[in-house]
């Protein structure tokens, strides 16, 4: 065998290891029909991307398919949309490339296969860490605490010990920290990097992205939450829930501050900065889980992709969860049902924090570095 | 399930645009309204499905359009290319009504978009609709569903009862049971016969079964045929067409915009029998992107093949296709099925004949050929940077022009030439009143709002008076 025989070989080698999906030929399928298209470009940022490419490698389609929101504007403007036999569907394929490549780029490898099944995943974690932070509870302290109102400074921690609630939310949260960035670098390599060096003007542009979620405004008017009329109730639920996400976190670092630097105690008063942000917090975080859970029950199904429901239904259930014990926690915390709520609170955060890597929750990651590429794709088109 | 005992004010025929932006307008005046539209809702919209964009009349720049364009630009535009085969009362009233499309449109829910990309360069003079037509059938849909028109999908109306001039009811075929429908008014907004290749055949004998319908499959044009066997004045040459060239590959009927092909202007077309049939680079392609379909569809078996060079493949839109590619002429026709030697010949007599110029691929350059019958007159570079690329085209016809005869008011006129006592027409069905021959980007939906609000407006005051 000669050597250009022999590399020949190699190449195609090579590609029978890194064959696609379905999920993949399909939208590459579907790209060919939209580029030669092109109505939906003033739609979102997906649209000029594509336009900028005429041959689209895995690696251009995972990032296209991050870069999507999933507003469905696409879809409902379609002429070619199902039952038309080109059956364009870009939001649901591109989620299924998302949800695929969230599992290609899982640290470690091997952990991509929770997203297979990431509903009953992320149920069966939040399942078990609610039973084990009951069970710690009664096991590590004096059982009858709860039951009986506890009042004073050092209250939480009577039910369960400040150290443990360090260690396990530390390791939890350090170890979806390290994950998710060894998911990003992952993703970074495998999808061709950021496209060159980044400058400040595009990390601004992808910030203003991030926290506005222009992309799921549909070029201004709003999206097709529901059907094909045009509305922003998601990008608001979204938007809710993000900020009331970390309004809790702010609540929780304020906390921790207070109680190690300026060595104040929890319970907090109620208008106090860390009750304070975590109320509000909370209410957003429910207001925004709920409402999204609702938009999902509701909309046109034909725009989503079924498979990624349970996962999208889980996480959202279990940030509600999150939201509202933390609520009850703070209606409750001088009655005796206070012990329960706080073992229950706990550990859903700690289910959280254990699943973030692998779940829905890595799409922030995902998208942000999408989001920045494009935006230097943006300026260096000009 | 609908009413069908009741006596409605106007019934409109059609589901598209023209139809649509009658059924809001009588409805806004006051009728009760019902709506037949043949397709099931997912291919709800006929043409205007596929469409991107209106061409309108403005002073001045819009939001949406940059610059002017003025009343005598858009006579001269339409004049040119229907070759003076037109109205010119009737194309001027169209013209000026056309300013106030866009407000009407976005009345009703329709959102516009500066264009942004693609090759065809139409933001002076066109508006474009944000997501395409489909958007734009979607947004009217929904303000018929605000107003309480009556929609029915599934509906094809079979047969309307015609008595001296005067419609009195309709037979229609409602989820494929028989139904009749009363009213007092009607609007004929039912597009042309383009899917109806039997009456195709009628004109264009077995050369029809080449021509790939770009649109709907539901423009049978029933009730074309059924109104003027029934008095209906005719207007229009029943052999007109707007017709682009189309991907060759694409699907018999419904394959919408994305199957068209700009490549022409850069490349050679070549026929069946390997030869030349007309100026590639006569003029910039919005202005000749309407022409190729009928030069296609009279050359032998009705295909062509469009031949260029690595040089030119970005200076036109991608096909949703692979094109033929080769590192050779030779391949390309063994590709195509076509003699290598000649495919050989046609390009070495064009090379040689290209004289050399500054190409500028969106304004007519001074890229020529000289010598050469018939002449390439701009864009006319080498064809000789492999690997070399081709596309094989066939006719896609977008609509007929063969039309029921109306007035300024949109009123149907009869073979006497006096106008029906309650029939209204716009849309496809009329575009004969207009279009001779010939297109002009985005006419269309033009002439679908302009008319469909004058027959909404006539048919809901007939019904008051
Ligand atoms: C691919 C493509 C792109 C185009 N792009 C543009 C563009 O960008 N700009 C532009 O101005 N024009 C464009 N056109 C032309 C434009 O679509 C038409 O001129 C315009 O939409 C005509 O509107 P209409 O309502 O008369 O017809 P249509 O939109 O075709 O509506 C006719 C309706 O009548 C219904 N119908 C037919 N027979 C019956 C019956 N017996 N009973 C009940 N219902 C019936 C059909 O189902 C259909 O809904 C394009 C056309 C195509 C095919
Ligand atoms: C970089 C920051 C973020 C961006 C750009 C972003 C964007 C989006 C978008 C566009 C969607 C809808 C499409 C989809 O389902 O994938 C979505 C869904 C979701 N996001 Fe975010 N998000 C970000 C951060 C977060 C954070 C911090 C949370 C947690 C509070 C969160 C929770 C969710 C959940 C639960 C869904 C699923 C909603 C549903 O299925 O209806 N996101 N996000
Ligand atoms: S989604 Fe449909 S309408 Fe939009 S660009 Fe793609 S093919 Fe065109
Ligand atoms: S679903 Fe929305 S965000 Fe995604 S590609 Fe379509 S228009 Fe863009």
């Amino acid at each position: 065998m000669s050597a250009t025989e022999m590399s020949k070989l190699d190449a195609l080698l090579r590609e029978a290891e890194v064959t696609e999906s379905g999920a993949y030929q399909d939208a590459r399928r579907q790209m060919a029909v939209c580029n030669a298209c092109r109505y939906c470009e003033g739609y979102c940022a997906v649209f000029p991307a594509m336009a900028a490419r005429r041959e689209f490698a895995t690696a251009d389609l995972t990032h296209l398919a991050n870069l999507c929101h999933g507003c469905k504007g696409c879809y409902h403007a379609c002429q070619y949309a199902p039952p038309h036999a080109f059956a364009i569907n870009i939001p649901a394929t591109f989620a299924t490339i998302r949800q695929e490549s969230y599992a290609q780029y899982a640290w470690p490898p091997a952990m991509g296969r929770a997203f297979e099944k990431n509903g009953t995943v992320v149920v069966a974690v939040a399942t078990l860490f609610v039973t084990l932070a009951l069970l710690l509870a009664v096991a590590l302290v004096d059982p009858s605490r709860l039951w009986t109102a506890q009042t004073g400074t050092g209250a939480f921690f009577r039910i369960i010990p400040l150290w443990l609630i360090n260690t396990l939310a530390g390791a939890s949260f350090g170890f979806a920290i390290l994950a998710m960035a060894m998911g990003a670098l992952r993703y970074l390599k495998g999808t061709g990097g950021l496209g060159g060096p980044i400058a400040p003007a595009p990390v601004a542009d992808a910030a203003v992205d991030v926290l506005t979620l222009r992309n799921l405004g549909g070029g201004g008017h709003g999206c097709n939450d529901v059907d094909d009329s045009f509305a922003q109730q998601r990008r608001w639920l979204h938007q809710a829930m993000f900020y009331g996400f970390m309004l809790c976190f702010a609540a929780t670092t304020t906390g921790a501050i207070y109680h190690h630097v300026f060595g104040w105690k929890s319970p907090h008063a109620f208008l106090s900065l860390p009750v304070q942000l975590g109320t509000w917090g909370g209410v957003l975080l429910c207001i925004g889980t709920a409402g999204l859970m609702r938009v999902k029950v509701i909309t046109d199904p034909v725009p989503v992709a079924r498979k990624l429901l349970g996962g999208e239904f889980a996480m959202l259930g279990l940030l509600f969860l999150i939201g509202s014990t933390g609520l009850l926690l703070l209606a409750v915390r001088h009655t005796g049902a206070m012990g329960c709520m706080l073992a229950l609170h706990f550990g859903l955060v700690l289910a959280l924090f254990v699943v973030l890597p692998y779940s829905k929750m890595v799409h922030g990651v995902y998208r942000g570095i999408a989001l920045l590429r494009n935006a230097r794709e943006r300026r260096a088109r000009g | 399930m609908p009413d069908f005992s009741r006596v409605y004010d106007v019934l409109v025929v059609g589901g598209g645009n023209a139809a649509l932006c009658a059924a809001i307008t009588a409805a806004r005046a006051g009728a009760s309204v019902i709506l037949c539209e043949a397709s099931p809702p997912p291919l709800r919209g006929g043409n205007s499905r596929h469409t991107r964009n209106l061409r309108t009349m403005h002073p001045g720049p819009t939001q949406v359009m940059t610059d002017s364009y003025l009343e005598e630009e858009y006579w001269d535009d339409l004049k040119r290319v229907t070759a003076g085969k037109t109205d010119e009362h009737l194309a001027r009233m169209c013209i000026r009504a056309s300013q106030h499309a866009p407000d009407f449109l976005a009345s009703c829910g329709v959102v516009f978009q500066p264009s942004l990309s693609g090759t065809l360069s139409l933001s002076r003079t066109n508006a474009f609709f944000l997501g395409g037509g489909k958007a734009l059938v979607n947004a009217l849909y929904r303000e018929c569903a605000r107003l309480g028109i009556v929609t029915l999908f599934d509906t094809e109306v079979q047969h309307i009862k015609v008595e001296e001039g005067w419609a009195t009811e309709a037979v229609v075929s409602h989820a494929g049971f028989p139904e009749r429908i009363r009213f007092k008014a009607l609007v004929a907004s039912s597009g042309g016969f383009q899917a109806n290749r039997n009456w195709l055949r009628e004109y264009w004998g077995d050369a029809a079964d080449n021509f790939q319908i770009r649109g709907t499959p539901y423009a049978q044009g029933v009730v074309l045929k059924d109104l003027l066997a029934q008095g209906v004045q005719e207007v229009g040459d029943p052999t007109q067409f707007h017709a682009v060239a189309n991907d060759a590959r694409a699907p018999m009927e419904d394959g919408g915009l994305a199957m068209r092909l700009d490549c022409v202007p850069f490349a050679v077309v070549v026929n069946r029998d390997v030869e030349r049939f007309y100026d590639e680079g006569e003029d910039v392609w919005p202005k000749r992107y309407a022409i190729w379909g009928r030069l296609i569809a009279q050359q032998p078996g009705q295909v062509a093949l469009a031949v260029t060079d690595s040089k030119a493949v970005m200076n036109f839109l991608p096909s949703v296709y692979p094109p033929y590619k080769a590192d050779s002429i030779a391949g390309i026709a063994a590709q195509a099925g076509m003699d290598a030697a000649k495919l050989e010949k046609v390009i070495a007599d064009y090379n040689a004949a290209v004289v050399p110029g500054t190409f500028t691929p969106m304004v007519p350059d001074d890229c020529r050929t000289e010598g050469l019958i018939p002449p390439k007159s701009h864009w006319a570079r080498r064809i000789d940077k492999p690997p070399y690329y081709a596309y094989p085209l066939r006719p896609g016809i977008t609509f007929t022009f063969l039309s029921v005869k109306v007035d300024d008011k949109a009123r149907v006129l009869m073979a006497d030439g006096k106008p029906s006592g309650n029939m209204f027409a716009s849309g496809e069905i009329m575009s004969g009143n207009i279009l001779g021959q010939g297109y002009l980007a985005g006419f269309g939906m033009t002439l679908g709002t302009v008319f469909g609000r004058l027959a909404g407006e006539g048919a809901a005051k007939h019904v008051r008076n």
